[in-house]
């Protein structure tokens, strides 16, 4: 361009050049990744964790509950890949059906506890009588911390993967609810939201269509940190026994097992305990992906 | 020689869906005691070129190029040590947001201690002494008291008048003020503006004025440039840019601005407009930055960037067609 | 102006209980707007001016009954609307719109367009059918000057003034007789304030609108302005047609604002009135003139009694009420008795 003869009296001035390497912005999958890069491994690895649990029956031969007493605390090997416990039963297949209770439990309390949460903390939020009344309840349970609180409440139960579901669920709940009700009360100071009641929108019409859809992000994100927690609460009840039955195999009920032998058999609690540590990490790396892609301060900087 | 010369700076950074080239090829210079002002609307890149200076881009996703001299010295070039000698020194800045300045937990006489003590080693008491002095020189009244007092018992005026003291404490060569009555209510406005007219003689720093206010402008500046979408389109002495404003933005820019005291003197009742968005600057522009909403553009425009000439002594703009006497309707 | 004004507001209060202490009991109050009057034509524009914390934007929420009021009367049209049921409010607030001043936080993030527009018109049965509404949503582009495709869009993909433009278009979906305008021109850049500023005046024009324009700008307010009502702590001290106000004003304050904006033009002489201190808090608003602590003429009777709005002589026209004692001295005494915007802008 700089070889076009500029009509007389007309100064081009010194072109800039780039400083950097050019970005080369890329769509699809590939650039998603490339952008979220915590969201993208968090996801496989949860994807992976998800897989194992649903087709655990096909990437193992053995029954994760079939005794062997003649082949007790095997170390790992091509039979027992991570060898096996003091029954005789293979902890590959005990780690991978593990994988089923700790993703149930961690899922279904993220949902379920989102979802009273998300309840209460609205009606929190915008009914002022009802909110000092249940934010004092609330105090009150957080005040108690939600390990004790897990294990008192399955303490009147017995131990299920419902039960164990419930007593998790009770524990977070106060905490989602403290934050729906502090987002529901910074939305209702929005602008858009007065100009919605000046424009004549119900109160109820005002929740579904302004405050609700702006909660969700917010809640997504804490209920991945709740998914993360409950998974390890899951794990902690069963270690000492107040969660699930010693018959289902859980990585907590596994853990609990090897314990006795730790110092001769480590691999024993060693695989549960990766299995939990990786899920649980990978979870959290989803939930911090999706806090900095949803926060809409984060996005659309410089 | 000037004090600061700005050197085709270029100030880039790396974002997920391309290079903003927030700065791109600006070039300046202040001369000892003079104050400058910078003016441009938001994304114009004014406040970035003024971190430039200080280097306070994070680099990444920042990169800077270009030169930058004070007193001669390329400050590009100069290590992370000099580097903080010069901060805070000899060039010192204030911003727009007095709240958010000031460090909450330390009392305003530490605050402006803290940069006397650190650059000049001075002692304690030294420092407190040199502190309520420079209370007294910004007007706060009873600064004996003031000095011990916190930043949230300071009101917003006063609070810039500490970042003022604390920005001139080390008695810098060059002050760069980013916004510095933005956040300020008008009567409180003009007091901090009367406090930098008056310092200003009495302490004869330079200053660099960030602004897009053209009142502020036109009541403390001495030369101004103007920056659209990354670069400099206009510079000038301050009277010849507001009375013969050469660059067609520049024109637009001022008559776009009501007067006060419109309706005494019975003009214009409609306001100038400029027409359309500032372009998005992850894209290379080839030719003049503002050709997509000026009204005078031509295909020339939109090809060719137009180099900065000067038109009279002192006022440079960058448009094809400003230099020819008449083409452009002021 | 013969007819009933459109809105008319009587001594409205708020005053904002502070909480504190361990039971949470209220321990302070907030006088945000403290006895405040005025009123409205049809198609008429009155500005509220002040600085930050006078209570000019709680006066317009507190019209949008956006919360209860503490004390007063709005009149809307003969009704009075201040202690109305919501239930029978809801249809009225069809006639009084508001555009806010952030363009970012005043459109929902997760509507698009169509349904931010489609919003008020459906609350207010406006459509008689779907067809019926893509009309109006056409118009309310068109009105705004935005292409009729940008309704299937959301918010975050336009600038900030094309936002405004979409409040605007959100404001004017109800048909109404008045808009509130809270700063709705303050945050935008100033090639695109003007861009809006001459929307605004151009829709009223088109649609016979009032509006109450809330600004701290004085240079746009005289711009876009018919009255002026100047704002100090919770109170109105004065109240003037535009050109007696700019021209001569008749308060302290009044004339300290107009003399404090940065004009424009370099190297202009205009006698300067720089006003000590800060605006004293609302919690704890001064007794007698509120504006005493600050007033370079004040003496002894203003720090008692409290001055009240009264019709103050104006050559350049009627309708001119200031709150300031200064008007009961001797024009000789009075330092506001002459005019004198002029010197204080520096035109002319």
């Amino acid at each position: 361009m700089s070889t076009t003869t500029l009509p007389p009296g007309v100064n081009a001035a010194v072109p800039m050049q780039d400083i950097m390497p050019p970005v080369r912005a890329r769509g699809g999958l590939f650039g998603f990744i490339r952008r979220n890069p915590t969201i993208a491994i968090g996801g496989l690895l949860v994807f992976l964790m998800v897989f194992i649990a649903v087709f655990a029956p096909f990437l193992t031969s053995k029954d994760p509950t079939a005794l062997a007493p003649a082949l007790r605390t095997r170390e790992p090997s091509a039979q027992f890949w991570f060898g096996s416990d003091m029954l005789g039963r293979d902890i590959y297949s005990r780690v991978l059906y593990g994988a089923r209770v700790s993703l149930t439990v961690g899922f279904a309390v993220a949902i379920c506890a989102s979802a009273i949460g998300l309840f209460i903390g609205l009606i929190s939020g915008f009914i002022r009588v009802a909110d000092s009344i249940i934010m004092r309840i609330m105090d009150g349970m957080m005040s108690i911390p939600s390990i004790l609180l897990a294990i008192a409440l399955m303490a009147l139960t017995r131990g299920s993967v419902g039960n164990v579901v419930l007593a998790i669920t009770i524990a977070e709940i106060p905490r989602v609810s403290r934050l729906v009700r502090g987002v529901v009360l910074s939305l209702r100071e929005q602008p858009y939201v007065d100009a919605a009641v000046a424009s004549g929108t119900r109160t109820p019409m005002i929740i579904i269509r302004h405050i609700l859809p702006n909660t969700l992000a917010p809640l997504t994100v804490q209920a991945t940190y709740i998914c993360a927690s409950a998974m390890i609460t899951e794990a902690i009840l069963s270690f000492i026994g107040a969660g699930t039955p010693p018959i289902i195999p859980s990585w907590g009920n596994i853990m609990a097992e090897g314990r006795a032998l730790w110092q001769v058999k480590p691999y024993i609690v060693f695989f549960p305990a990766l299995f939990l540590s990786i899920t649980v990490l990978a979870v959290n790396l989803l939930g911090d992906g999706l806090r900095d892609a949803l926060d809409p301060r984060m996005a659309k900087r410089l | 020689m000037a004090l600061l010369e700005v050197d085709a700076l270029q100030t880039h950074f790396r974002t997920p869906d391309g290079i903003n080239r927030a700065v791109d090829g600006v070039s300046f210079h202040v001369n000892a005691g003079e104050t400058l002002a910078i003016v441009g609307e938001s994304g114009c890149g004014k406040s970035v070129t003024a971190m430039s200076i200080l280097r306070l881009i994070p680099e990444p996703p920042g990169k800077i190029a270009g030169a930058i001299r004070f007193n001669g010295k390329n400050l590009l070039e100069a290590s992370d040590k000099e580097m903080r000698a010069i901060r805070g020194n000899e060039i010192s800045m204030i911003f727009q947001e007095p709240m958010t300045s000031l460090n909450p937990v330390l009392t305003v006489g530490r605050q402006i201690g803290e940069t006397l003590r650190l650059h000049q080693g001075m002692s304690a008491q030294a420092a407190e002494d040199r502190a309520v002095e420079m209370l007294n020189l910004v007007g706060i009244p009873e600064a004996k008291r003031r000095v011990k007092e916190y930043p949230h018992q300071l009101s917003g005026g006063m609070r810039q008048r500490v970042m003022i003291a604390i920005a001139l404490a080390c008695n810098p060569k060059l002050l760069i003020a980013d916004e510095p009555t933005t956040a300020l209510d008008v009567t409180i406005q003009a007091q901090i503006l009367d406090l930098m007219r008056d310092l200003k003689h009495r302490v004869g720093a330079a200053i660099v004025l960030i602004t897009h206010d053209l009142g502020v402008v036109a009541e403390v500046a001495e030369r101004v440039v103007v920056m659209y979408a990354g670069r400099k389109v206009e510079e000038a002495p301050v009277h010849a840019l507001f009375n013969k404003p050469r660059h067609p933005y520049t024109q637009g820019l001022l008559g776009s601005v009501p007067k006060l005291g419109s309706s005494l003197t019975g003009e214009a009742t409609r306001l100038a407009e400029i027409p359309g968005l500032v372009p998005s600057l992850k894209q290379k522009i080839p030719g003049c930055v503002f050709a997509s909403r000026c009204a005078h553009a031509t295909d020339l425009c939109t090809a060719v960037a137009p180099a900065l000439e000067e038109k009279a002594p002192g006022h440079v703009a960058a448009c094809h067609y400003a230099l020819r006497e008449g083409a452009l309707a002021a | 102006m013969s007819t009933a004004p459109l809105l008319q507001v009587n001594d409205l209060k708020k005053h904002f209980p502070i909480h504190g202490g361990f039971f949470g009991g209220v321990t302070a109050k907030v006088y945000a707007v403290d006895g405040i009057s005025f009123d409205i034509a049809k198609g008429e524009t009155l500005s509220l001016v002040g600085e930050s914390g006078c209570g000019k934007s709680t006066v317009g929420k507190a019209l949008l009954r956006l919360f209860p009021l503490t004390d007063g009367q709005v009149i809307l049209d003969g009704q009075r609307i201040d202690d109305m049921p919501s239930g029978t409010l809801r249809p009225l607030r069809r006639r009084m719109q508001v555009v806010f001043q952030d363009p970012f936080s005043s459109l929902n993030p997760r509507m698009r367009v169509r349904d931010i527009l489609a919003e008020p018109i459906r609350n207010f049965g406006l459509a008689k059918n779907s067809a019926d509404l893509e009309a109006r949503l056409a118009a309310l582009m068109d009105k705004v000057r935005l292409p009729r495709d940008a309704v299937n869009r959301w918010p975050h993909e336009f600038s900030g003034g094309q936002r405004q433009r979409i409040g605007i278009a959100r404001a004017l979906a109800g048909e109404p007789d008045l808009i509130i305008c809270d700063e709705a021109v303050s945050a935008l850049d100033v090639s695109v304030k003007a861009q809006i500023v001459n929307l605004l005046q151009d829709l009223q024009k088109e649609l016979g609108l009032a509006m109450l324009f809330i600004s701290h700008d004085l240079a746009i307010v005289e711009h876009m302005t018919h009255r002026v009502a100047v704002m100090y702590l919770g109170k109105i001290v004065e109240v003037a047609p535009r050109r007696s106000l700019f021209g001569a004003p008749k308060h302290p304050y009044t004339e300290a604002l107009l003399s404090a904006v940065p004009q424009p033009t370099p190297g202009i002489q205009r006698q300067r009135i720089i006003l000590k201190g800060d605006v004293p808090s609302p919690i704890n608003p001064p007794k007698g003139c509120r504006f005493h602590t600050r007033c370079p003429y004040a003496f002894d009777r203003c720090r008692v009694e409290e001055p009240v709005l009264r019709p103050i002589q104006d050559a350049m026209g009627e309708g001119h009420v200031s709150a300031c004692h200064l008007h009961d001295l001797p024009a000789a005494q009075n330092p506001l008795s002459e005019a004198k915007g002029a010197q204080l802008l520096a035109v002319g």
